[in-house]
This record gives C-alpha cells, structure tokens and sequence, in this order.
C-alpha cells in the first residue's frame, strides 16, 4: 500500500473501492511495528482503532461519516483522552488515566478521526531534541542517529515515518514546527487562543498552542478548522469566528507582501545551507513579483530569555500539582509530609523539568520577582508591540524554522543553554501569540530535512494557509 | 490579670481579615455543586482536584455575590479583575496553587458601619475585598497515621473583607463581625454560620504606646471559630501584648493559632518561617471585566439592605428609632414585618406585635421567623380584631394568639367565636355584671362617692374578672362610672 499525504487522497482511494479505514489502519499497525525502534509511540491502540476503523467504514457506506473519516491520527503524550493513559512522558504520572477528553480530541472523535495511539515527547512538552522523555529519545527516521526535534517528537516522527495521517502535539516555544523542520513535514501552530486548551497538560499557560502534524497545507487546514473554536472550559479561547480554511487555499491575486528579519539571516549560529535555502525561496518569491523586503528586528536578543523566564515561571506553578497527594507516582521512601513532596517530586520529574522548575521558582520568588518576571512581562509586551507593527504593513514574516538541521542524538544535552538556542527562530511567535508554521523546504547535503517558517497576523490562519500551499507547490 | 491603668497606657490597633464562603450553586472556577454535609470526595470533579489538562473558569454568580457587598460597602468596584496564583504546597489545596486576586481586588475602599459602646457609630474602613477559593480539609483520624484529604469544599467560593488597621478593641472586633454576618444575611450571599465555617476571621492585632507615632510588630491570630473566640483571643492577645511589652521583651511578628478550651494563643511560625507565595497573574484565566450594564444590572438587584429598612421603618412607619433597630436586626423579621406593615395600616401596633408575643414564641422555641406558623396575614387579622374591638389585647395576646398558634389553618375570628373570646360591649350584658360588683362592694361604693375616684380601678377589674376578661374596657369604663354616679 502505498502512503497517503492527504486526507483528500484517502478519501479518493475509498471511493474508488483501493482502500478502506480498516486497511488504513493495518498499514499504519504495521509501520509502526516495522519502526518500532524510532520510539515514537507510548501506547498503541490496536483494537480499539481496529474496531473504530470498521466502525467509520459502515459510516462511509452510509453517507454517515463525519469530516474526518479516512484520518488515523496519534496524539502527543500531552493530550487528554478519556480512559486512555496520560503521563506527558513523565514518571510522576505513573499509571494516570485521563477522565475526559479534551475540547480539541473531542471534536477529532466527532468527526470519526481514528486514534492510533500516544506519542512520545519530551517530560510535560519541555525539550527540543524529545531525549527528556522518561521513556527514552525518539529517533529521526531521516536518520536514526539524529534526534526528532521536540518537544513533540514522537508525533513529528510517526507523520514522518507514516505510522499515521496526522499527529496533534503541543507548541509552548517551538515544540511542533521545529521537530516538523526537522523531519520534513509540515507543523503548524494557530494564533494563541484558537484552539481550546482544555484536556492540553499545561506547560507555560499563556503560550501553549495545540498543533497539527501532516504532510499537507490542506490537511492542517482542514484539522484546525475542526478542532478550533471558542470554548466554555478555557477562558483564554478566543470568540473569533473559525473559517473554513480548508475551503480557503486559492493563493490571493494581488501580490504578497513579505518581510524576512535580516538580523536573524545573519545570526551567528545559522546554518549556511538554511540560510541559502531560506533566501532561494525569498528570490523566488521576488520574481513571482511579490514584495520581499529585509527589515531589522532589534530585540532578537530578548526573544530566548524572556521566553524561558516567562515559561518557566508559569511552568514551576503549574507542576505544583504533580504533588504524590491525588494521582500519579508517590515516592514509597516518604516518611512524612515534607519527605513525600521532596522525594515524589525528586524522584518522579526528570533533569529538565527540575532545572526548569527551579529556574521558574527562582524568578518568581519575592527578592527577584521584579528583577526577571516583571521586565521579561515588559519586555515581551514590546516584543509584541513590534512584531504586530511589523505585521500590520506585511503579510507574512518569512524566516528559518531553526538555526540547525536536525543534531546528533547527545550533541547539545550537556549544555541546557545550547540546546535552548534551536528555540531560537520559533519562540517569536508564542510570545506574540501569532500562527506560525513550518513547511519543508528541501533537505541538507547529508539529505536532512530544512523547514521554512511563515509567521502572519493574530487569526490569519486562512491567509497562512493560501500562502505555505503556493510556497509548496513552487 | 493587667490592671486597667497599665492598659490604657497602651493603644490597641487591629486589622481583620475575613472570609465568608458565598452561597452559590457550583464552585467558584468550576461546575461541581456547592453543598455541605455530604459524603467526602463527592462534590468533586476534575477540575476541583486539579487533574492535568483542566482549567479555571470564573463563577459569574460568585462575582455578582462579591460586586453586592462591595456596592453594600460603598467600595470602588474594580472594573478590570486579573486573577492571581499564590503557590504553596498543601495536601488540601489540589492544584499546589490557590487562585485569588492579588494585585486588583473586585473591591477598594468602602467602609462598614458599627455601633460603638457608647451608643455612636463608627466607621471600620475596609482595605478589599476579594475573590478567591476555598481548600479542601486535612482530616487526621485519631489512631489513623495517614491523613485524609477531602476535596468537597475545595474550591468553593469565598470573598476575603479586609479591614483597615481602625478596630480598637475586642468588642469592636466582635460588634464588626456581627455587623458583617447581618449584611451577608442581607445580601443573599453568604449564610454567615461561623460555628460551621462559613464565616471564617482572622486578627492581625498590636499594641502601642498610646501616643506614639510607631505601630508595634503585628501578630496574626487564626482559628477563632465563633463570634465569642475572637472576642477571647483577641483580648488574651492584647494582654500578652502589653504584659509583654512591659516586661521589657520584643513582640515578634508571627503568626499564633486560638486555642479555645485554655483561652490563650499559642505560636504557630515566625515571620522568617512564612511563605513566600510567588504570586503571579493566573494565565489560565483571562482578564475579568466588569461592564456599566452589568453592575447596573447587580445594583438594581440588590436585596434591601438594613439601614434602608431602618430608615424606611422611621420614616414611613413612624415607628421609633429602637423599634427599627430591633426589627432590623435579622433580616427575616424585618421582612416578615415588611410583608405584615403590607396587610395593615397600624404600623405601631404591628411592631409591639413582633417584639412582644411573636419574638416571645421564636425566643421560647428557638426557632426562626421562617419557621414561624403564622403568615402575617394572620398577625394582621389579630391587630384588626383588636382594632375593631372585637378583642381586647390581651385577650388578643395571651389567649387568642396560643390558639391560632395551635391551630393556625383556623381563621383567628372564628377561634375567638369558638371560644367565646369576643369582647362585650352590648350594655345589656355589661350592666348585670356591673350591677353585681356594686351590690358586692357596698362600702367601696360609698367611699368612691365619698369622693375616693382612685376606687374605679378596683371596680374595672372585678367587672373584667367576672366577665373573663370579655368586656370592652371603654364601654365598662363609661358604664361603670354612671352607675357609681347614680
């Protein structure tokens, strides 16, 4: 069978009688039995996505079936999914079962999604090389001796490497278009809000994005166009109108107006077969006769360090609740109460998530609170200011998704700061709270994915989406 | 024991923080009922034990609840409210962190009036009041080396009223609190049980040299479970206070729990030990906004308040500023006055009604208004028989009153007709009994015609004696004074 890379195909294919549900889903089964060593799935829903494969094939026969029937999609290991398990690749939640599902799963099942399973990632989506998971790195299918990206790993990896349709992950700094980058295939994250954030496993709560992994500018479209939406249980959900982008991708008539951020092309740590592959595509869109013009972004520097005091603040309270109290690992070593937290919390969390705790801790506590939490609230408050003036006189902002092509599994672990760097071009816009994503745009010397990133205005996901197809189709 | 000259060196300066759980059907960032009493862990959901991948949404009913007492304080209502985080770790607080406001309290300012001592009011100042929510409740049973976590009031609801540093001594403390349980009561929005919880009291109280420009190191005295305890406490607490003082030594700042069966505090932590909270603005909830049309919209249905219905009571009632204050005092009674003041037109007579034999009966039974057998309908029946001289009132009172009370499906007429209780005012009846008590008393009578008039008391009561208490009294009078003058 050969591997689909749009729901459109699928649907095609079972129409003209080449391909069912049931048969998608043993083709998957069976990549990801072949791929098991990639690591990218936690859990695997065999029977279950079996008996829902048959279900969605009666449907189909019925003129029954929701949007989505055909679509055999994985969820990152941060997404709620009632009575399935749920332990965001991490120890403390040792055994956790969901009880409901969240807004964003939910609406996939109502359109009769099919789900294949949890997906690796980075402990509670913190990470950029998904080698934080309590149950191991995910490999790079380009390579298996290169890491995924993360912090959505596993579900980069298993569009990747055909294990499913789609995946939806997580996006706080960059966690699903730079594993996308990486392995080639399109990651999407909408504007701030877009997408509820019920039944998401909360990292920094005021930039976490649910996102869409596929193969396609139409698949993502057509999944955001479903799981997005304003919603009773998250109040930070936006009441904007969702339009129906998937039936929105004809490429404007007027010329586009783009911008690329000369400071970032000439940062230091980027790889030069990016950067060339970054201005080939900006001189093809010259020629197309679109407005390309190079503008100076000055507080670059003060993207990566208020991204992580800010994320790090609101992640360190967020965990509090991972307390051996309710759910989840308690620590057999407690003798007492302060013990319990101490030795629970030691011995459930990984490095990562601790470093990141303490750092948040840290800049949250009273002698300092002003020092780091409120400047870095100032300073991504002009953050945005700029960014939503430079988009208010162009369309997109076009820039590298990373600095680098997907590393070496061990290459940056030793030096947390390193590692934060391939956050470097993707954390703009989670501090703004703007729709980012990440197409491929050919491969490195060594035959390495590269990904392009188009940034656009607050709820322009219609006008990304046009604009990354025609991107794609050049 | 302080003798009273060393204390009144000293003057006494504490705040009040106090927490009322609001009455509200569900949670105050969740839709899991509010209830008491019920089994543990049954009023829960995923929310309310913090499961991951859930998130706050804000009661709008609890923020009514909250804008109604702010309005009643006559506090600046914040318009534009950002919840906050204050982290600690606790095994009843489910999410390591509770969600409250820090920085923009839904109220500022405001005041709550007090009746002081000396027969005057006071004005406490309030600092905020704020929205946060509640924990769950530690249980550690006795022979039982783990702790129990039950999560059921976890989340409900709570305002915190935070005073300024303006009350002076326990009894002001304790007339606040009572103060602040009537206007809750009032204002629908709390039931204000402190033996149950419901109104939960914080002192921060020191001592200072009366005269001295320097407030002394504050200490925080919790777990004062009823109106008389924090009477207690704070008063051991002023007297530690100034002994201390004194005895030459330092007040540290600390916090120190009330320990009701010795009456003392004792230290729980020092200030060194307390938390730091890391407040930050909860980004799980979006900014809270107060629009024109909906405070309007809370103002227009705010409950009557009690100093309106005292005013109301004075002014259009005549009654006397007493009278009001004492029918004011619960809010029930006043109503129930309000709905009988509706049914008849003798206001004053409608009053010595409530506070003589309806408080008489509550009082008796314990019980209150709204269990009360009698609609107010009923009440104004009675005060027109009396009206109408159907009835005297005693009779009214002390005979036709128990019955209606005993039976109170029965119309108060026909009860008064059923046993025979209408008063007499035919001359045909009243005279034969007149008659008697002159043949009875002969030489009484000659001495009130020897001019002696205060006899015609002596007289008036043996006539309302033989007719048990039936004849209308003016009728009798007048009858009675013709026959001695004849």
């Amino acid at each position: 069978m050969k591997a689909y890379t749009s729901l459109s195909e699928v649907k095609d294919a079972i129409q003209k009688g080449e391909t069912s549900c049931q048969q998608l889903v043993e083709f998957y089964l069976q990549n990801i039995e072949k791929k098991k060593h990639l690591n990218a799935f936690l859990e695997v829903y065999t029977d279950e996505a079996r008996e829902q494969a048959q279900q969605v094939d009666q449907k189909l026969k019925n003129g029954t079936a929701g949007k989505l029937a055909g679509m055999v999609v994985g969820l990152k290991d941060v997404l709620c999914h009632q009575d399935h398990g749920l332990q965001s690749s991490s120890h403390i939640l040792e055994g956790f079962i969901s009880q409901f599902s969240g807004t964003a799963v939910q609406k996939l099942l109502e359109e009769d999604a099919i789900v294949i399973g949890r997906q690796n990632c980075d402990e509670f989506a913190m990470g950029s090389s998904n080698e934080n998971s309590a149950f191991g790195p995910v490999l790079n299918d380009a390579d298996n001796t290169r890491v995924p990206g993360g912090s959505s790993g596993g579900s980069a990896v298993a569009v990747q490497a055909d294990m499913c349709l789609v995946s939806l992950g997580s996006d706080t700094g960059g966690s699903v278009r730079q594993p996308a980058a990486f392995c080639g295939i399109v990651g999407l994250k909408p504007t701030y809000g877009r997408i509820s954030r019920h039944g998401l496993v909360a990292y920094a709560s005021s930039f976490d994005s649910i996102g869409v992994f596929s193969k396609s500018v139409e698949d993502s479209a057509l999944v955001l166009e479903v799981i997005a939406g304003a919603d009773e249980y998250d109040s930070t959900s936006a009441r904007v109108e969702v339009p129906a982008y998937s039936q929105a991708l004809q490429k404007q008539d007027k010329p586009y107006r783009i911008a690329y951020i000369s400071n970032t092309l000439e940062s230091e740590g980027l790889n030069s077969e990016i950067k060339a592959s970054v201005e080939e595509k900006l001189q093809w869109l010259k020629s197309e006769g679109h407005t390309v013009e190079a503008v100076e972004f000055p507080l670059l520097d003060y993207l990566l360090p208020s991204y992580y005091i800010l994320s790090t603040a609101e992640a360190s309270s967020n965990l509090s609740r991972f307390d051996g109290v309710k759910y989840g690992y308690r620590s057999p070593n407690a003798t007492n109460l302060e013990s319990m937290y101490k030795k629970t919390r030691s011995e459930g969390f990984g490095a990562e998530v601790k470093r990141r705790i303490m750092l948040g801790t840290f800049v949250l506590s009273a002698s300092y609170y002003d020092a780091y939490y409120t400047k870095a609230q100032k300073v991504r408050r002009l953050i945005k200011d700029a960014t939503d003036k430079l988009l208010s006189s162009y369309d997109f902002i076009v820039l590298p998704t990373t600095p680098t092509t997907a590393f070496r599994l061990g290459e940056h672990t030793a030096d947390p700061l390193e590692m934060y760097l391939a956050d470097l071009f993707t954390v703009q816009a989670n501090l703004c709270g703007l729709p980012a994503i990440s197409l491929p745009n050919g491969t490195d010397k060594e035959g390495l994915p590269i990904g392009l990133q188009v940034v656009a205005s607050a709820f322009a996901e219609d006008k990304m989406f046009a604009f990354s197809k025609y991107l794609m189709e050049a | 024991m302080l003798n009273q000259e060393i204390r009144d060196k000293y003057k006494v300066v504490i705040g009040l923080e106090v927490h009322a759980q609001l009455l509200t059907q569900s949670k105050m960032y969740a839709s899991d009922p509010v209830e008491y009493g019920n089994l543990p862990n049954t009023n829960i959901s995923v929310i309310t034990l913090g499961h991951p991948g859930t998130l706050p949404v804000v009661n709008k009913r609890a923020v009514e609840y909250a804008m109604r007492m702010g309005i009643a304080c006559r506090s600046e209502i914040t318009r534009y409210n950002i919840f906050d985080r204050k982290n600690y770790f606790y095994p009843d607080l489910p999410k390591g962190y509770q969600v409250t406001q820090d920085k923009t309290p839904i109220c500022r300012g405001g005041f709550i009036a007090i009746k002081t001592k000396e027969g005057g009011e006071k004005q406490v100042s309030l600092t905020r009041i704020h929205m946060e929510e509640d924990s769950g409740k530690s249980m550690h049973l006795e022979g039982d080396v783990d702790t129990l976590v039950d999560f059921n009031r976890a989340g409900t609801p709570l305002i915190e009223i935070v005073t300024e540093p303006v009350v002076e001594s326990s009894e002001e403390a304790y007339v606040f609190l009572q103060e602040i349980r009537r206007l809750v009561r009032y204002l629908d929005i709390c039931d204000g049980n402190m033996e149950e919880g419901s109104l939960r009291c914080d002192a921060n109280i020191s001592v200072m040299l009366a005269g001295s420009e320097v407030y002394g190191k504050k200490v925080e005295v919790k777990n004062m479970n009823s109106f008389r305890n924090v009477q207690r406490a704070i008063e051991y607490e002023i007297e530690r206070q100034i002994l201390a003082v004194e005895a030459g030594e330092k007040i540290s700042s600390e916090t120190r729990t009330f320990d009701a069966t010795t009456g003392t505090t004792i230290s729980m932590r020092t200030k060194e030990e307390l938390n730091d909270y890391r407040y930050f603005p909860e980004p799980d909830l979006s900014p809270l906004v107060i629009s024109d049309e909906w405070l309007n919209s809370v103002k227009e249905q705010m409950p009557s308040l009690p100093w309106e219905l005292l005013h109301k009571f004075v002014n259009e009632y005549g009654l006397s500023e007493y009278d009001a204050q004492v029918l004011t005092d619960s809010k029930n009674i006043a109503l129930y006055f309000e709905e009988l003041c509706s049914q008849t037109r003798n206001y004053k007579a409608a009053a010595n009604w409530m506070m003589g034999p309806v408080k008489g009966y509550l009082n008796e039974l314990t019980l209150d208004i709204t269990n009360f057998p009698l609609k107010p309908a009923q009440v104004a029946e009675l005060i027109e028989l009396v009206d109408s001289n159907k009835v005297s009132f005693s009779v009214a009172s002390q005979k036709l009153y128990p019955l209606l009370l005993q039976q109170p499906q029965q119309k108060a007429i026909a009860i008064a007709e059923a046993e025979n209780l209408l008063q007499e005012s035919n001359e045909d009846t009243i005279l034969p009994i007149i008659e008697d008590v002159i043949a009875a008393w002969p030489e009484k009578v000659e001495e009130y015609r020897g001019g002696k008039k205060g006899l015609l008391g002596l007289f008036m009561g043996e006539v309302m004696k033989k007719s048990q208490g039936k004849a209308d009294p003016k009728k009798t009078n007048q009858l009675l004074r013709e026959a001695l003058e004849k």
